[in-house]
């Protein structure tokens, strides 16, 4: 639904996107990751046809994003980063404009309006102008103009940034549950985000794609993919133990964190003996555990290595 | 089309949802008295018309029209609504167009609102009432005629205060064209033809024909394609502010 070909943007001499190149079809929610500045949002402004591309070409639902842009943007919802507004309307007002855009009439428009409305709470809120809301509401005005006309294919840049948690939640709820029939790309730098909402990630740095895969198989290549997490209490010599679980021959190193004394206990590369090692040792011992649990490989990480990795 | 009657609907609400709309309004109506009663001398004249009135329309423009358009395009792209309009499915003259009709439908309630200025002057005579309606239309192409500059300069930048002086500017020199002010600039070099067509810009020139009741169909012309020269380089402008 979405095919992006050796997409680039330049500044002056700057290159922000560099011969991007991918494609994904409905069912996918595709999250866009990478650091500031690394072309995530030019990307997305290219993809609505806002910004006109350098070189290479895009295209959405078989339509070419700079040669038929009206035919794009009637199959493409599009959330802008910080989700900007007309400050002076309601969100009443501006939904009925963003209807009255989108060509929606008759009983279909009303019913439309009452489900976005609905599904994103902006009941409380409807006649209130848009500048006295809270950033929360901002943000879902923002995503019931993206998603009113039923798009299918829905680019949200940063859609949950700044939203607190009860509302992150909500909006990856919503997320998840339009995606069966829709492609939606988000871009983000929450990585929890990337794994509770996205089946795709793609992870891009200075406007080169570095990484894309599933969350999962992103996950695995972490050093902390079946690495052991021990929170000790404090009968434990914690000094003593780790030189012990250090000793294991599963495990290549140790970190710790003693402000909550706990171990965690690194696997050497492709072994997945740590966890029985680990916790046939704490049982020979006879340590004290508080917890114990079993990593499946931290993103973050993996993030950094990667972004950083392609820096020096 | 509907999209074009969306946009004009949403921008003239947008006036009148802040403070501005009415502020302009009533400064734009105590100027309008002002220079009319006292300036003008409308009473001393004592002649039942409103050329005093009309006389001071182009100068008043000059300020207060560059103030409706500055923040028809600076303030979208400020608060990056520019970014969700224009994703949405419209085209950039369908845009242009509902933006602009809007800030000149705003200005035409303004003007519509000096009224009593009419009445006044049916009471106390016997005007021609043909020649006002024909001074009232060119004063609102002559403030079409502005709006559709500063429209247009208002797309270069985000900031409104620059997009204010640069209108004032621009319009001051479409104002004077027909004035040595002005032709001063070329006369030294340029040739003749060059000069001519310059001092033809003039906004005087054309609005006091038609506010003497002469409707020509030339002025007519002349503000027709100057409002329409300058919406098209509003688009070319937005689309070029864009691609960056």
């Amino acid at each position: 639904m979405i095919k992006i070909d050796s997409l680039t943007k330049r500044y002056g001499h700057h290159t922000v996107v560099d011969q991007l190149s991918f494609s994904c079809a409905a069912g996918e929610v595709l999250g866009f990751l990478g650091p500031n500045g690394a072309g995530k949002s030019t990307t997305m402004k290219m993809l609505t046809g806002f910004v006109a591309p350098s070189a290479g070409q895009a295209s959405v639902c078989g339509h070419d994003v700079q040669d038929e842009p009206l035919a794009v943007r009637k199959r493409l919802g599009y959330l802008p980063e910080g989700a900007p507004c007309y400050g002076e309307m309601t969100p009443s007002s501006f939904l009925n404009f963003v209807a009255d855009i989108r060509e929606l009439s008759g009983p279909a428009r009303k019913t439309r309006l009452d489900e976005v409305i609905e599904t994103l709470h902006l009941g409380p809120v409807l006649h209130q102008t848009i500048e006295t809301l809270s950033k929360g509401f901002k943000r879902r005005v923002g995503l019931a103009q993206a998603i009113l006309h039923d798009p299918e294919v829905l680019i949200l840049d940063e859609p949950t940034d700044g939203l607190d948690p009860n509302q992150k939640h909500e909006v990856r709820g919503l997320i998840r549950s339009m995606s069966s029939e829709k492609l939606i790309v988000i871009s983000t730098h929450i990585l929890e985000e990337v794994e509770a909402v996205c089946n795709r990630a793609i992870i891009i740095s200075e406007g080169k794609i570095l990484a894309d895969d599933t969350p999962h198989n992103l996950a695995i290549t972490s050093r902390y993919h079946n690495a052991v997490r021990i929170v000790f209490d404090a009968s434990v010599k914690f000094d003593e133990a780790r030189s012990t679980v250090e000793q294991l021959s599963s495990v290549e190193t140790t970190e710790s964190d003693r402000l909550h004394s706990a171990l965690t206990a690194i696997p050497l590369k492709g072994s997945t003996a740590a966890w029985r090692d680990v916790s046939d040792l704490v049982a020979e011992k006879g340590w004290g555990v508080e917890s114990m649990q079993l990593e499946s490989g931290r993103l973050d990480e993996v993030f950094r290595r990667i972004t950083q990795g392609a820096e020096t | 089309m509907n999209i074009v009657k969306a946009l004009f609907r949403r921008e003239l609400q947008s006036y009148f949802a802040t403070p501005v709309a009415y502020v302009f309004i009533v400064i734009f109506l105590v100027l309008m008295g002002t220079f009319t009663f006292y300036l003008g001398g409308f009473y001393e004249r004592g002649q039942a018309d409103l050329r005093a009135f009309f006389n001071f329309h182009p100068w008043l423009y000059l300020f207060l029209v560059p103030a409706i358009a500055m923040r028809l395009w600076a303030e979208e792209r400020k608060t990056g609504s520019i970014e969700m309009l224009m994703t949405l499915p419209i085209t950039p003259w369908q845009a242009v167009l509902g933006k602009y009709l809007a800030a000149w439908a705003f200005t035409a309630i303004a003007l519509a609102l000096t009224f009593p200025v009419w009445l006044t002057v049916n009471y106390l005579g016997d005007p021609d009432n043909g020649v006002i309606f024909a001074a009232y239309c060119g004063s609102l192409l002559m403030a079409g005629g502005f709006l559709a500059i500063g429209a247009c300069l208002s797309a270069l930048t985000r900031n409104q205060v620059i997009a204010f002086v640069l209108s004032v500017v621009v319009c001051f020199g479409f104002l004077l064209s027909g004035f040595p002010l002005v032709l001063d600039l070329f006369s030294g070099w340029a040739p003749q033809v060059l000069i001519d067509g310059i001092a033809s810009l003039s906004f005087l020139t054309h609005f006091s024909n038609i506010s003497r009741g002469v409707i020509d169909f030339r002025d007519l012309v002349y503000f027709g394609l100057l409002i329409g020269a300058f919406l098209y380089a509003n688009t070319i402008v937005l689309q070029w502010k864009q691609a960056d």
